[in-house]
């Protein structure tokens, strides 16, 4: 290794500080004069948070603007503006599901390997169902290896039927019958599972295109609503899946998951910023009603704490 | 994907002129980019701030090389030392002393360990082990039945007491049935969790202080943002790992949590996934990683490529034409030639700062059968044609199409190729346009 030994230990160090110093140090920082160092701390307070750069600096530049023009009194004022700077990109996008008042409301959920799809429409399945409404999933993740159980197991959790072909099956054949079998039954719901896939696939991602027409068209109009899960943990990668499954299916709105760890999920803010893209719900454990509706002033909070 | 920031970095490094000593503020400058680099990878900014202040201290004050401008120098010091904070060279398993080898993957929800276990048994497999999959998650629904189908493609034993037990005990029970199954290696699949739940958290450390482990390796998504750390040391507090699996590196993140948990962690990364399929498991590469990282094309590999292929003659000449853009189907076709020793051109161009993604090189490869045709098609032109492509008319283009056994398209696509390459030389070479990287080639080429 070319450095001595030493700094990787005193880095180390200074990470467990930073980290159970960033609250607290921005907080006293608050207390006082209005200087760089209260910047800095808010800055990094975002970075930290995975929002981006670029959004970072945007979002400071705006602040500083704020400051000049409105010299508020103490720091504490300063971390309020922030926070409003903040709440006037989110809000915007803070936007409930789109049910329908009557007829069918059918749903795709799309995202990268992992991020919490099944999981999630698990929960929405369980939570339609205790609204009283009829419930039909889909299992076109006929490709990782006993996703289709897992969908089924998720099925029986909420008690809703799952249509379902062997695995290996084409995945627009049982996205279509899966919208066959709900108009035939006369469901409210729809919920279609993808398989996960990295958006730079080109091939996969010409799949889910198919999947969304094939629904669309059986169907009869647009879907109510294409829906990407996004993992809280993403970094800067997350606007890339934003914009490529964006770019391969109308997306109507991010379900952000695992919210219930350490991971603020920030990228978010960027998304928002950049495409304006909805977060209509948040997932907060492994259990069925670990679902929230967006709430942006407890997102906001939860940033700096 | 990357040409964004590589176009940023190019011209904060022409930026940096002069020769001699790297100077405090040439060091600073180009350190800014790289800074934003990592930040945009991934890479945890207390990590990146620390890294670099490291980097500046290393770097003012040494010698500029020869063929390098002093913002290529400092890049050249970042690379080296992030390849050389990631691990130097490929770490291996630790698979010494008594078998059977436990080998436990840990990590959050959704990071991939159990498309990972399976990878990894296949792959010892291959050398020659005989591999045990234990599949210890018992709480995601048909989990152990994912690493059942996984098994059964591979053709290798999974064990598994279903999802009543728990996970401690089967761990335990699967090491007892490879002892009496002749399986030398135990590969453990245990359930996604978060790095704060301490129920789940101390599940795992009694489950490694039963099975005691040889390998215990953190799944990692590469995808992670900043909270990489935070789960990385969480991890390693409760389980003392041994290092990581990077998974997902088949998409476009940079993977910047790679420098961060090996900066915190101080372990190794000692495999990589790229890819769905079972055998899509690599052995990590800390330069490529260096590279990814950085983001802006691996711009020393291609000089020092460049210098080592390239005669001082030809490329005297050849940065002379550049220069006065008087470059000719024959210059074009020589540095086909040249280039064809580096590898594809395309990759080759990627690798330049400001030329990576340039649309117009995209589909311009130089492959051995290509290279035959176009030195073909070049060959049937007369000396005239050649320094004066212009004058290629229609029944020009079918006589050389016939002369060289191809087609008119052929031809034609050579032709547009060439154009389009001449006009970004002259672009480049020309200094048009802000703060292009005047005589980018010309350096590159050796001057
Ligand atoms: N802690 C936590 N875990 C979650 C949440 N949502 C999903 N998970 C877990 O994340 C893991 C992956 O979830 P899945 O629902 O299988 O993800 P997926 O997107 O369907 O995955 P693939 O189909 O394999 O691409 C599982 O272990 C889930 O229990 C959440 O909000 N919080
Ligand atoms: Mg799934």
């Amino acid at each position: 290794m070319a450095f001595g030994g030493g700094w990787l230990q005193r880095l180390r160090e200074g990470l467990a500080r930073t980290r159970a110093g960033l609250a607290e140090r921005v907080d006293a920082l608050l207390g006082g004069r209005i200087d760089e160092e209260v910047f800095e701390g808010l800055e990094e307070a975002l970075i930290q948070a995975d929002t981006g750069v670029a959004t970072t600096m945007r979002i400071m530049d705006a602040l500083r603007e704020r400051v000049r023009r409105e010299s508020p009194r103490d720091a504490s004022a300063v971390k309020a503006m922030l926070q409003e700077e903040i709440l006037a990109v989110l809000k915007p996008v803070a936007r409930p599901l789109n049910v329908k008042p009557e007829g069918l409301t059918a749903m795709l959920i799309v995202g990268v390997n992992g991020a919490g799809k099944t999981t999630s429409i698990g929960k929405l399945a369980y939570r339609f169902r205790h609204e009283g409404r009829r419930v039909i999933v889909g299992a076109a993740d006929t490709f990782r290896a006993a996703a289709i159980e897992q969908l089924q197991a998720w099925g029986e959790r909420a008690g809703v039927p799952v249509i379902a072909h062997q695995a290996g099956a084409d995945p627009a054949a049982v996205a279509f019958d899966a919208a066959q079998a709900a108009l035939a039954r006369g469901a409210d719901i729809l919920l279609v599972d993808t398989a996960g896939r990295l958006q730079t696939r080109t091939n996969l991602m010409e799949e889910l295109k198919k999947v969304h027409r094939v629904l669309k068209e059986r169907l009869g109009g647009e879907l109510a609503e294409v829906l990407l899960v996004l993992d809280a943990t993403t970094g800067q990668n997350g606007l890339s899946q934003a914009r490529l499954f964006g770019q391969a299916v109308p997306l109507s709105g991010i379900i952000l998951t695992k919210l219930d760890g350490t991971a603020k999920g920030g990228i978010v803010i960027a998304i928002a910023g950049e495409l304006g893209l909805p977060v209509k719900l948040v997932g907060v454990g492994e259990s069925v009603d670990d679902l929230q509706e967006f709430d942006p002033e407890a997102f906001v909070k939860a940033l700096f704490s | 994907m990357f040409s964004n920031l590589a176009e940023k970095l190019q011209s904060a490094l022409a930026k940096l002129k002069g020769r001699g000593k790297l100077s405090e503020q040439d060091v600073e400058q180009a350190l800014r980019e790289v800074r934003l680099a990592l930040l945009e990878a991934d890479v945890n900014f207390r990590v990146v701030k620390d890294f670099l202040a490291r980097v500046k201290e290393r770097a003012v004050g040494q010698e500029v090389m020869q063929s390098l401008t002093p913002g290529q120098q400092v890049v050249k010091i970042v690379h080296e030392e992030l390849t050389a904070l990631m691990g130097g060279s490929h770490a291996r398993l630790n698979l010494a002393g008594r078998p059977p080898h436990v080998i436990m993957l840990v990590g959050l929800q959704g990071a991939g360990k159990t498309t990972s276990a399976a990878k990894l048994a296949n792959a010892l497999r291959k050398q020659s082990h005989r591999p045990l999959l234990v599949a210890a998650d018992v709480y995601r629904p048909a989990a152990i039945r994912q690493l059942q189908v996984l098994g059964d493609q591979l053709g290798i034993p999974v064990f598994t007491l279903g999802e009543r037990h728990d996970p401690v005990d089967i761990a335990q029970a699967g090491v007892s049935h490879a002892k009496s199954h002749g399986n030398d290696l135990v590969i453990i699949d245990t359930a996604g969790r978060l790095h704060i739940d301490d129920e789940l958290m101390d599940e795992l450390a009694r489950m490694s202080s039963a099975v005691q482990p040889k390998e215990t390796l953190l799944v990692l998504d590469a995808m992670t943002g900043q909270e990489a750390v935070n789960v990385a040391e969480r991890f390693n507090q409760q389980l003392e790992l041994t290092g990581f699996i990077l998974t997902k590196l088949d998409g476009d993140a940079r993977g910047g949590a790679a420098l961060s948990v090996r900066a915190v962690v101080g372990k190794p990364i000692k495999y990589v996934g790229v890819g769905e399929k079972v055998d899509a498991l690599e052995p990590f590469h800390p330069e490529r990683m260096a590279s990814r990282i950085l983001g802006m094309g691996d711009v020393l590999t291609l000089i020092e490529k460049a210098q080592a292929s390239m005669d001082a003659e030809t490329a005297q000449k050849m940065a002379a034409k550049l220069r006065t853009a008087d470059f000719t189907l024959e210059d074009f076709l020589d540095q086909l030639r040249q280039v064809r020793n580096m590898g594809p051109l395309d990759q080759i161009l990627g690798m330049i700062p400001g030329l990576a993604g340039a649309k117009q090189l995209q589909g311009l490869q130089v492959d051995e059968k290509q290279l035959k045709r176009i030195e073909a098609i070049i060959q049937s032109m007369t000396p005239e044609e050649r320094a004066q492509p212009h004058i290629i008319n229609g029944s020009r283009r079918r006589r050389i199409a016939r002369g060289s056994g191809t087609s008119v398209q052929d031809v034609n696509r050579l032709l547009k190729q060439f154009e389009q390459t001449r006009a970004l030389f002259k672009q480049l070479g020309g200094g048009r346009g802000p703060r292009r990287p005047k005589g980018m080639l010309a350096r590159l080429f050796g001057h």
